[in-house]
């Protein structure tokens, strides 16, 4: 087997050396009718190639986004990597490290990490940020954790504009928790008015912008109106491109600001691995979950980086610990800091104006066909259209058939709601006008071939 | 002295400078392979753009009032400098690829490029997780093998695979835990959770996310959970024991069988950290010792690489009794062998599912790795990686038995070997001396101070990557400061490590007054 390197007559001298003669004597404490005296029903040993065969089979059964026109968004976002990231998150020395416990061997990670918290404390418009959680949606309900933490109160409210998949996530940890959530209905003009629901009981309220239907929110008066009823507001953005562009969370008063970090450095991959960003006042630091990375000095004066505040974490606080996490998005996080660093704010506010033309382009001429209305008021790069009386899921199926991935129905979402004619369509700087040509050719004649129901 | 940025890299008022250091020191600062890198933020500047971008055709925006009037004040590098500056960063790491990394608990072994390049392929990589399922039926394969290979290993009927890490796989385990007692109507008695007090930190505090009560088992003296004392927790308020197995101390848990049987008996569930897994894949099958839920950490016995600290996968094994409270989303297979997902709880087959853990379906990078690493591997292979890796952590055990002290005797451990510091007593050293001496001697450190329950613990985890060449050479570094230490001499560790990047840093002084980002200086007045 190549990834072992013991031969037969190793194995034979050490097991001298142990004192045994054969290496189940090493297992006599498992229980005698649980040892298998036998390798498990599973196929044998492969080479490169044959896995190689096997795999890219598998893969070819998948139509790639960059096949074909791509227009999905909805929490994921197909964005360009540079090729300098994709070489550098595969260097040995990142890839094959694990969490920066000895830190004076491991100040790459950590000296990234200070970078990443800095990059994602400016973007985000807060103080501080931690070295990242697992993605968009688990760092939505650790923040209403912490949240119930500061306010020692347990109701939190959800807007109705948050992705459905993050309430849930947000409404199962917390549910079980013993945090009570109150989830607004689906919003798709960001009409609700959430500033009503927030009273004396409430620990946060918790708003998207911009919102799952791709409507940007005036965050200020909320922020304002949890002020004043010693809530807070936690703000939650699903596409980071959108920071280069928009008034940060943290600028329009957000108490803890989560992001999903995907859009910078990270590829689509089937939903994961991703990377959460978490930020927040630098007062509540000490109630923020997950890993921190300090600026200290070694014995000789010089300047490193050590993980901190760790009185916080379970390897230290056990059952009271602001979080059970540990292992969290590393390479991710560095993939993230490897765009940013190549961007900068005047790059990122560059990319983000590509995609907000690009996306304003898109809609005009989608609300040009007839029957196919665009319903925001505002948007970044990502909209809703209604397609008058069409069940979109049908539509994208058809116009899958048609080589196009058309967008995400919000019954995939959101099954049930009523919302079946609505489609949410993403566009970013990868989408040439081609690909807006071939989507509304396509959209035309798949409208043209359904009738309205 | 000052770098460009006048911040200083060497200040005078702090510790001095070492003999040797301070007689050779460069003009830069540098030592030749070693370069002393800036923040990107102190090189960079607003001017710079490492991405070509062009100049949009004109629109109008549609940002409402919502516009930023600025940039947000971040440096950017160009390419050759961001290159620089991380290939330099990235020489100031240890990985596996760079030498032994005996970490216990973390199974740090070889990272193979071949599951890189297949998680890397378009059709995985560059594909979006809401895509209609017609156009990614190679994605539900993978996930539906990954799961017919977990299963088959562990002896279970059902896996979640959704889980980001262990801890989220914990998570996982006891909402399916809570779910189930909920659905027995004795989710208001069933509120205490027991775990032993070797168990590792994620532990309790998952258990006390969830709102249990946590109790802790005692530690025994041979490192083991003892039936006894787990019985005498037991009662209608015990809703789940976390046993890790093998457990931390690195031993197979001789009485798990009758725990897990008396477990059951008074009403509670068993959920096993899995963490330690290695030991025994091909070998022991979970499902044969009375297990209800175990995570598996993917990026630990099946190599989808650390990173660095994540990203990781924590599927988690299910046992009948809990298969139906699995959280969305997973795979059906339909009757023609279409695959598709089901991603609504509280209908069909997802009647009773408890909820959701993730947006999404889980770690599709990480599950391409594993099967990759799986179908390398085949079921000879990794039962043979799995005997490899206790023969390893033994041959460690066996060689170094007579000048260390292990806490339970010379009898033998599983994929890991665990050390004490009472060998130390009298030399003034301790656990953290001898792991910074180790760094000088071009080794990571072994896992120090875990388990808890083990005083000045060195859990020395080899696994299954290291040739003999390898071992033999860390056992006499180890067996070299294990004399220099009895002998007194003292220098050698105290000072440790002398040839690392940086020296021991100043843990005090990063909590005492957190730095935690970088600030633009401010002009001097
Ligand atoms: C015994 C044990 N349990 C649980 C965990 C947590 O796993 P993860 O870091 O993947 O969340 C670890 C990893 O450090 C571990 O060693």
């Amino acid at each position: 087997m190549r990834y072992l390197p013991l031969s037969g007559a190793d194995r034979a001298i050490m097991l001298e050396r142990i004192g045994v003669s054969a290496v189940d004597a090493l297992f006599a404490d498992a229980p005698p009718e649980c040892l298998r005296d036998q390798a498990p029903d599973l196929p044998r040993r492969k080479g490169e190639m044959a896995v190689e065969r096997e795999l890219g089979r598998l893969a070819a059964r998948n139509v790639s986004a960059g096949s074909v026109p791509f227009f999905l968004g909805a929490g994921a976002y197909r964005h360009h990597v540079p090729a300098t990231v994709d070489h550098l998150i595969q260097r040995s020395e990142f890839l094959t490290s694990y969490t920066p416990y000895q830190p004076e061997i491991a100040q790459g990670t950590l000296q990234y990490l200070f970078e990443f918290q800095t990059q994602a404390a400016a973007l985000t418009g807060m103080e501080v940020a931690n070295a990242s959680m697992y993605d968009g949606s688990t760092a939505c309900a650790e923040a209403v954790l912490m949240a119930q933490r500061i306010t020692r109160r347990k109701r939190a409210v959800l807007s109705g504009g948050l992705h459905p998949h993050y309430a849930e996530v947000t409404r199962t940890v917390c549910g079980f928790a013993g945090d009570s959530i109150s989830s607004l209905p689906p919003d798709v003009a960001a009409s609700e008015d959430i500033i009503s629901q927030i009273g004396p009981d409430t620990s946060c309220v918790v708003v998207q912008s911009p919102d799952v239907f791709g409507n940007l929110r005036d965050l200020a008066p909320i922020a304002e109106a949890a002020r004043r009823a010693g809530a807070l507001l936690v703000a939650v953005v699903t596409e980071a491109v959108s920071f280069g562009l928009l008034t940060s969370p943290g600028a329009q008063g957000a108490d803890i600001v989560v992001a999903e970090g995907q859009s910078i450095g990270n590829a689509l991959n089937f939903g994961g691995p991703y990377v959460g960003l978490f930020a927040a006042r630098s007062k509540f630091v000490r109630q923020m979950p997950g890993r921190l990375c300090g600026e200290t000095v070694d014995a000789d004066g010089r300047r490193g980086f050590v993980l901190t505040l760790s009185a916080r974490e379970q390897h230290i606080r056990r059952d009271k610990a602001t979080s059970n996490i540990c292992t969290n998005s590393g390479l991710c996080c560095l993939a993230f800091t490897i765009h940013m660093t190549l961007l900068g704010g005047h790059g990122l506010r560059q990319l983000a104006r590509i995609n907000h033309a690009n996306a304003v382009a898109l809609a005009d001429r989608l609300a040009a066909l007839p029957g196919v209305t665009v319903l925001n008021h505002s948007f970044f790069n990502e909209f809703t259209v209604r397609l008058a009386g069409r069940d979109a899921a049908d539509v994208v199926e058809r116009l899958a058939a048609r080589g196009v991935l058309g967008g995400v129905p919000v019954s995939r979402l959101l099954p049930g709601a009523g919302l079946d004619d609505l489609l949410l369509v993403a566009s970013t700087e990868v989408n040439t006008d081609e690909d807006r040509t071939a989507f509304v050719d396509a959209l035309a004649a798949v409208l043209g071939e359904i009738a309205a129901c | 002295m000052l770098n460009r940025q006048g911040r200083p890299t060497i200040t005078g008022d702090a510790a001095p400078v070492a003999a040797s250091a301070a007689e050779h020191r460069t003009f830069t600062g540098n030592r030749a392979l070693q370069q002393i890198e800036p923040l990107l933020f102190e090189i960079g500047s607003t001017e710079r753009c490492g991405v070509d971008l062009d100049e949009p055709a004109p629109f109008t925006a549609r940002l409402g009032a919502l516009e930023a009037a600025a940039p947000v004040d971040l440096p950017a590098l160009s390419e050759p400098e961001t290159m620089r500056h991380f290939v330099r960063l990235s020489q100031k790491n240890y990985g596996i690829d760079t030498g032994m990394f005996p970490l216990g608990s973390c199974t740090m072994k070889h990272n193979p490029r071949l599951n890189e390049r297949m998680a890397r392929l378009p059709g995985f990589a560059d594909v979006h997780p809401l895509q209609p399922v017609a156009t990614v039926q190679g994605a539900l394969a993978v996930m539906d093998q990954l799961a017919h290979w977990l299963l088959t290993l562990t002896g279970m009927p059902a896996v979640a695979l959704s889980p980001k890490a262990g801890a989220h796989g914990e998570l996982l385990g006891l909402m399916a835990i809570k779910a189930a007692i909920a659905a027995r109507g004795e989710g208001e008695t069933r509120n205490v959770v027991l775990v032993p007090e070797s168990a590792h930190g994620t532990n309790p505090a998952t258990a006390a996310l969830l709102g249990f009560r946590v109790k802790s088992v005692p530690a025994r003296d041979d490192g083991a959970v003892h039936l006894d004392d787990v019985v005498g927790l037991l009662g209608p308020d015990v809703a789940a024991i976390m046993l890790t197995n093998p457990n931390t101390c690195g031993l197979f848990e001789p009485q798990i069988v009758e725990i897990a049987a008396a477990l059951h008996a008074a009403g509670g569930y068993f959920y096993c950290d899995g963490a330690n897994f290695n030991a025994i894949v091909g070998k022991v099958r979970p499902g044969d010792l009375g297990v209800d839920a175990m995570h598996i950490n993917l990026h630990k016995t099946f190599s989808t690489p650390h990173g660095g600290g994540g990203p990781g996968a924590g599927p988690v094994v299910l046992s009948e009794r809990l298969a139906p409270f699995a959280p969305v989303p997973f795979v059906r297979k339909g009757a023609d062998g279409q695959l598709s997902l089901v991603e609504q709880a509280g209908e069909g087959e997802a009647a009773q599912a408890f909820g959701r853990l993730t947006a999404f379906h889980g770690q599709m990078g990480m599950y391409v790795r594993a099967l990759s690493f799986m179908l390398s591997h085949g079921g000879d292979g990794l039962r043979q990686a799995s005997e490899d890796a206790v023969l390893s952590a033994n041959y460690v055990r066996a060689s170094l038995a007579d000048l260390l002290t292990a806490p339970f005797g010379d009898r033998p451990c599983m994929h890991e070997a665990l050390f004490d510091d009472a060998w130390l007593k009298d030399t003034g050293l301790t656990t953290l001396d001898i792991a910074k001496a180790l760094i000088d001697e071009g080794f990571h450190p072994m896992t120090v101070y875990f388990p808890l329950v083990v005083h000045g613990a060195m859990l020395i985890e080899p696994t299954e990557s290291e040739s003999k060449v390898s071992l033999d050479l860390f056992i006499a570094a180890m067996r070299d400061l294990a004399m220099a230490a009895k002998r007194g001499d003292a220098g050698r560790f105290t000072g440790a490590p002398r040839h690392a990047p940086l020296r021991r840093l100043d843990e005090t002084r990063a909590a005492r007054q957190p730095v935690l980002r970088w600030t633009r200086p401010q002009p001097v007045a």
